[in-house]
Formats: C-alpha cells, structure tokens, sequence
C-alpha cells in the first residue's frame, strides 16, 4: 500500500475517533455542570477541557471568559479552532477524500454525509436543541463509520492502519478523560467522600456505567472506575485494551524498519497487562497518565516515521 | 435557425427511436418524475460526485447536473460513427508516430511542417522513442455533433487527457437505478465493462519483458477538477491511485512508496498534462510530477498513457488537417465529416474572418474547456470587437468555424422540458492494432437556453447515452 494512503487512512480514522471522544468528554462535562454547585467551580470543569487540549492560548485571542457557552462554541463549532469537533470531522473527511477509492463506497459515504451534514448545523441550532442531541448525533455517526468499516473493508493492510488509528486515538483519548475528571474529582488525592453522581457522568461518557455495574456488582470508587478504565482487558474504550489491538495491527503491518516501534508498543503492552491499580494510584494518577500519554504520543511518531512517510528510497 | 431535434422529427412526431421512451414518458405522473430527479441529486451529491470549478472558491465542489431524459441514437447511426472513430482514431496515432520518427506526411507537403514542428505541444524530447504498439493516444475523448438536418461532425479531438467517462457510467447506473422499467422495455447497449477494457489496453501496452504489470492512475491531487474520477477509475481497475510525491525514479525505473518499501511501476494511465510531468524537462516549478520520469520514458522502463507529445495532434491549428492525414496515412476518405474551419494564419481566411465575424464561432488554438472562444451569434458588439482585436493582434492563435445548428434534445429545465443543445463524447481506446470503445459516450448538454456551450465548467449538464441495439 502506498504510504501516503496509509498516512490518510490512519489519520481519518483518528479524527473520527477524535470527534467522538470529544464529544462525550463534552457530554460528561454539560451533564456534571447541571449538578448543583459554584460559578467558580463550574468554570473551572470548562477551564480543564481548554487546559487539556493545550489550547489555552487559542481561545483567549477568541474569546474573553471561560463559561460554559464560550468552551462548548470553541470546542464544538469554532472552524478557526483546528481541535474542534466540527474540525475534526472536516479532517476526517478530507482525508476519506483523498483515498476514496481505497476505502469502500460506503464508507465514504458516510464520511462525505456526516460533513456534509455537520456543515448545515449552526452552534445556535445546536446549542438551543441542548448541546446532548449532537454529541448523541457525532457518537452515532463514529459508531456507523466505524460499523462500515468493519462491515465492508477487505481486512487487508489499510483495515489495519484504520485500527491502528482509531485505538491509538482511543487509548490517548481515553487517558485523557479519566486523567481531567479523576483530577477535578479528587483535587487532593484519597480523602473525601465520592459523589455517586460526578463517577457515574464520567464512567456513562466512555460507555462503562453499565459494564461498570456489570463488572464490579458494587458501589461506584475511583480505583475501580480507574481499574476499569486503564487495566480492563475486554473494555473496549480501556487503556488496555486498545493497546492490545494497537500491537496486534501493529504485528500483522510490520515491516524491516518498524522493529523498534513494535518494542515500544509491546513494552508498554505489557506493563498495563501485568499492572496493579494499587501501584499506579500510589505513583499518582496524574503522572502515571501523563506519561502514558507521552508515549502514546512517542507510538503515533514512530509509526508515522516507519510507515507514513516516505520509506526510505534505497530499493 | 433550424436545429435537428434528437426527439421528434420536423413533421412534430416522434422519431422511431423514442417512440417507447415518450410513451413512458407521458404515462409516468410528474410527481414521480419530480421525486425521482430529487433522488438523483442527492444520490450525486451524497456518493460525492463532484467537480472542482477553477476560480471558484478553493476546495469548493459542484455537481454536474445530470438530466434524466435520454440522449438516444439507433444503433445503424453508432455504427457508422464507431466505423469513422476507428479510423480517425487509428490516423491519428499513425500521425503522431510518424511525426516524432520519419515525418513522411511532413516531407510529403500534406501538412506545413513549421505547423507542427513549432507547434508549443510538439515534443522534441519524444524524437526517435518507441513506444509499445507504437500507440500515442491509448484514450481518446472525440468530441462529435450533429448539425444540419443531422449529420454528425468532429468538434474536436482530446488526445491529451480526456475526462468525463465517469459521469458516463455514473449516469449509467444512476438511470438503472432511478427507472428500472425504461431498460426492461429498452435493447440498451451496456457500458459498465469500460474500466475493464481500459485495464486491458494500459496492460497490453506495458513495457518490454514485462508479464504481469503493475499499472497506477497518476493524479494531481485531490483538489483537481476531475479528482473523483481519478479515483473512481483508479478503484474499479483494481489499481492505486498515486500522487506525483508517491513516486521516484532511481536508475530510470519508476518506483512508488509503500509502506513495505519501493514497488516497482511499469504503466501510469496519467491524468496530469505534460507540463507538470517532470519538473527536470518541462515546468520547473511542477510539484505534481515526478524528476526524472521522462529519462525513464525514453529508456523504454515505463510506459505512459497517454505519451508524452500528443497535444500536436489535436491542437486546434491541426485540426483542419485531419482528413488530409486518414488519406495520407490509411489510403481512405474519412468516413466523419470535420467542422468546415478557417485558418486564421492564412491571410484569406484572416480577412473573411474579420468580415463575418458574427456569424462565426473563434476558439483560441491552444484553448480548451469552452475557455477563450468567441460564438459570434451569441456576442455582443463589444465581444466581437475584443476579438477583433485579438485575431489582428495573433492571427496564428486561432482559428474560426460557421456556428453549427447544434442538434438538440428534449431536457428538463426550470420551466419544464424544454430543447437544449447537446454534443456526445466517445472514448476511444488504442493498443497496438486494436482500436475498441464502449458503445455510446458522455452525452453534454447545455443548459442554459440558445446556449452551444456544453462544457460543465460553463454550465453544462450530462445525459445517459443509449445506443439502442437492434
């Protein structure tokens, strides 16, 4: 497959992956924020989403207070902000654009149809329907994406590079969330009593309140939803898990310069398999995901440098 | 004027061919019409069937509006026209070997030799290549119209890099789609096979020594006014779709990058002009192409569809010397007319130009896609004067035709059905000996009314193409 193919098909399937995550870490953060509490405190969950995506910047030269409105229209429907959902989905599609005929017809067409109907949605109409109608709408049309994908695509090559991109894209998404709201959570490390409701909005934007329930059978802590988040094997928006599928694709693209990468993926596989959440809570949450994160970031470089770009021209 | 209607015949009836078709026509409620031709557009719309238009908007995508009524033509008339393509198609190729090695029909005084030799598309670069089968213009787009009480005329040849066969299929599948009945009461010629015939043409003309080539579509890139067929073509042969950049030349063999490494490349069915196609010979600034390509051409280690040099010979200034090359070349008379035409370097034709400019249609020799042409009916005293100028100004630069009465077709405007103009676009596809198309071609139609311009740049629309088997 052509590398640059491989380039497009990898990144559109990250900002689908991208939009949707987005999506619900906006969700989680609407829904925590029609629970009873202070201006300040609520500004502060908005603040953290700006902070976490590194934007910081951005949007002060745009807007002039952080609150609720100001982070959902930068985060959802602002076009200068290159991060946001309707961005995202822009991406996603231009880069379907570019291998149209690589990917199958359905595929593109739901892409090219999600864009096309993402465009015609003003944040006014978004805003005023409650912003929960279109995050529901963008979770839909990543799960019918990624359900063409899998109900359509020959499982070659390009299957795999869309895997690859879509667990990549989870498993830092994934960390993302759990690293922003375990913090504002719990500001002070252990102490302090867990509100049922903060756990349960996080644990429903990642899909896992109920495979929490089903799972645990038992009141709702931070350690297990931590558990249940990073180490669980077969929950699929789980740090774990996406790792799992990142070597297997990993595996089957391999190629003679990709060794060391593999290593990487490998390593870090291994580490969340064999791991204890007792461990990484004592470490601190934060910089054990911190960390993650960079190396998740250290992955995506590596499969960019051994497959995406152009391989080395030495026949 | 009278213009030849492709419906109904003077007397007001219906022509044998569409008898069937008006039939259905009359019987179906326009509500389900209405709904039907809304189903069209969204489909295209939604399958993204788009083309970019120059100096719009950047990255700004139309449709080609597609109309649901039939071009039809009986299969005695796509016959004769098939015969006549062959041929054209079959000179041409002769011409252009001949001109980049012997130049018989140069020394033989058919054609001025300064016309070709000068000519901005003539080659050097392409003296003495050989090229598999000796083939130049492995597709040919033929641009053909009927006029008069309607006999069909050459317009123009596209040897270079022809496009809109996929609107054909599309509007293919789109109508099959849409009025399923039409084709069960309807002997039409099918034309879905056309990606697999090309697939065998690009395979037969791969380079020497090659049994199993590995052909690719070579594409500018996804803002290109034809983007979408790039791809499509590209997806129904089976084969990748490469940007200049996914491909390098080591050794003069071409190569494209994979994630597995250098794959080697042996026939590119190329949608990118000769310009742009290696920044070391032509256009420096090319980004599009590929360094060092050419020398690779030249050592016989690529092939390219189409060759490198073809513009010379549908260049608007060569044109009038078609005929004069299927009697040079086939010993034949040409079996489809060419629009009657005046040379404007020729100081007669120059000066009846100038005087009957209104009546006459100009184009710019090098121009194409409805660009830089003058319809003297349709102009204004001011347009015409511009012209003026500019035919004093270069009078080599063009060339002047009488305004064809294009025949027209009944087609569904804003204010119902209405005639519009309309020409047909058959692809001709060449290897070695063997000449073949897909019965019909893209059927363009200009919608706006009186209009003769049917380029989709400028507003023209396309129609499903029947050739009615017998």
């Amino acid at each position: 497959m052509l590398s640059r193919t491989a380039d497009h098909l990898f990144w559109m399937s990250r900002y689908i992956e991208r939009a949707e995550n987005l999506a619900r870490l906006l969700d989680v953060t609407w829904q925590m924020s029609l629970v009873p509490q202070s201006l300040e405190a609520a500004n502060q969950n908005w603040n953290a989403i700006i902070a976490l995506n590194s934007l910081e910047e951005e949007f002060a030269t745009r807007y002039s207070a952080v609150n609720a409105e100001n982070v959902l229209r930068f985060m959802v429907s602002d076009t200068g902000n290159h991060m946001s959902i309707h961005s995202c989905l822009r991406l996603a599609r231009e880069n379907a654009h570019a291998v149209r005929g690589t990917v199958t017809s359905e595929m593109w067409e739901t892409m090219n149809a999600t864009w096309l109907e993402a465009r015609e949605k003003s944040f006014e109409q978004i805003f005023n329907a409650g912003v929960g109608e279109f995050f529901e709408w963008v979770k839909m049309r990543s799960s019918l994406s990624r359900g063409t994908t899998l109900g359509t695509l020959l499982q070659d090559e390009a299957f795999h590079f869309i895997r690859l991109g879509t667990l990549l894209e989870r498993a830092d998404n994934t960390a993302r969330i759990l690293d922003v709201k375990y913090h504002v959570l719990r500001p002070h490390g252990d102490e302090g009593a867990t509100d049922f409701y903060q756990w349960s909005a996080l644990l429903r934007s990642v899909s896992a309140f109920e495979v929490y329930r089903k799972a645990y059978r038992d009141v709702i802590t931070p350690e297990r939803v931590a558990e249940l988040l990073i180490l669980r094997m077969d929950m699929p928006r789980s740090l774990h898990f996406c790792m799992n599928g990142v070597v297997k694709n990993l595996d089957l693209i391999a190629n003679r310069q990709s060794g060391e990468t593999q290593r990487h993926a490998g390593l870090l596989h291994a580490q969340l398999h064999y791991a204890r959440v007792e461990d990484i809570l004592e470490q601190g949450l934060h910089e054990w995901l911190t960390d993650f994160m960079d190396r998740i970031y250290m992955l995506g470089d590596g499969i960019s440098k051994d497959f995406l770009l152009p391989v080395a021209e030495a026949a | 004027m009278n213009f030849y209607n492709e419906m109904i015949d003077a007397n007001g009836g219906v022509r044998a061919h569409y008898q069937a078709y008006d039939e259905w026509l009359k019987a179906t409620p326009p509500e389900r019409i209405a709904r039907k031709r809304a189903e069209a557009d969204l489909a295209f719309h939604r399958v993204g069937i788009t083309f970019a238009v120059y100096g719009e908007e950047a990255g700004k995508e139309r449709l080609i509006p597609f109309d649901i009524i039939p071009r039809i033509i009986p299969s005695a008339e796509w016959k004769s026209m098939q015969a006549g393509l062959r041929q054209r198609v079959k000179a041409l190729n002769m011409f252009l070997a001949d001109i980049y090695h012997g130049q018989e029909i140069l020394k033989a005084g058919k054609i001025p030799a300064e016309q070709v030799l000068n000519n901005a598309q003539y080659r050097s670069v392409m003296k003495g290549v050989d090229l598999p089968g000796g083939i130049y213009a492995h597709i040919a787009g033929i641009d053909i119209v009927r006029a008069g009480a309607g006999e069909f005329y050459v317009l123009e040849d596209n040897l270079r890099v022809p496009s809109g066969v996929s609107y054909m299929l599309q509007d293919r599948k789109m109508m099959m789609r849409l009025f399923p009945e039409l084709f069960a009461k309807h002997k039409v010629a099918p034309v879905q096979h056309y990606p697999d015939l090309l697939l065998e043409k690009l395979r037969a003309v791969s380079p020497k020594g090659v049994s199993d080539p590995t052909v690719v579509v070579l594409t500018p890139g996804a803002y290109n006014s034809a983007y979408f067929e790039h791809t499509f073509l590209a997806q129904q042969m089976g084969v990748e779709l490469v940007e200049g950049r996914d491909l390098f030349v080591k050794d003069e063999v071409v190569y494209m990058r994979t994630t597995q490494g250098p794959q080697r490349v042996d026939v590119i069915y190329r949608r990118i002009d000769d310009d742009f196609m290696d920044p070391l010979v032509f256009r420096e600034d090319s980004s599009l192409g590929v360094p060092g390509i050419l020398r690779a051409y030249q050592a016989g280690n690529v092939t390219l569809a189409n060759a490198i040099g073809t513009g010379v010979a549908d260049d608007k200034s060569i044109y009038p010397y078609v005929p004069d090359m299927i009697r040079f070349y086939l010993g034949e008379e040409p079996k489809l007319n060419n629009v009657p035409t005046h040379v404007c370097r020729k100081p007669d034709d120059l000066k009846y130009v100038l005087d009957h400019l209104p009546e006459l249609v100009v184009k710019e020799v090098h121009g194409a896609g409805g660009y830089g042409m003058l319809v003297g009916p349709a102009a204004g005293k001011e347009e015409i004067e511009r012209f003026r100028q500019l035919l004093i100004a270069k009078p080599d630069g063009y060339i002047a035709q009488p305004t064809l009465a294009l025949s027209n077709c009944p087609t569904f405007v804003d204010e119902g059905i209405a005639p519009r103009h309309l020409d047909l676009r058959p692809f001709v596809l060449s290897s070695g000996e063997c000449v073949s198309m897909v019965p019909g071609g893209l059927t363009r139609v200009a919608l706006t009314k009186g209009s003769l311009v049917v380029n989709s740049s400028q507003g023209g629309g396309t129609k499903d193409t029947w050739i009615l088997e017998d």
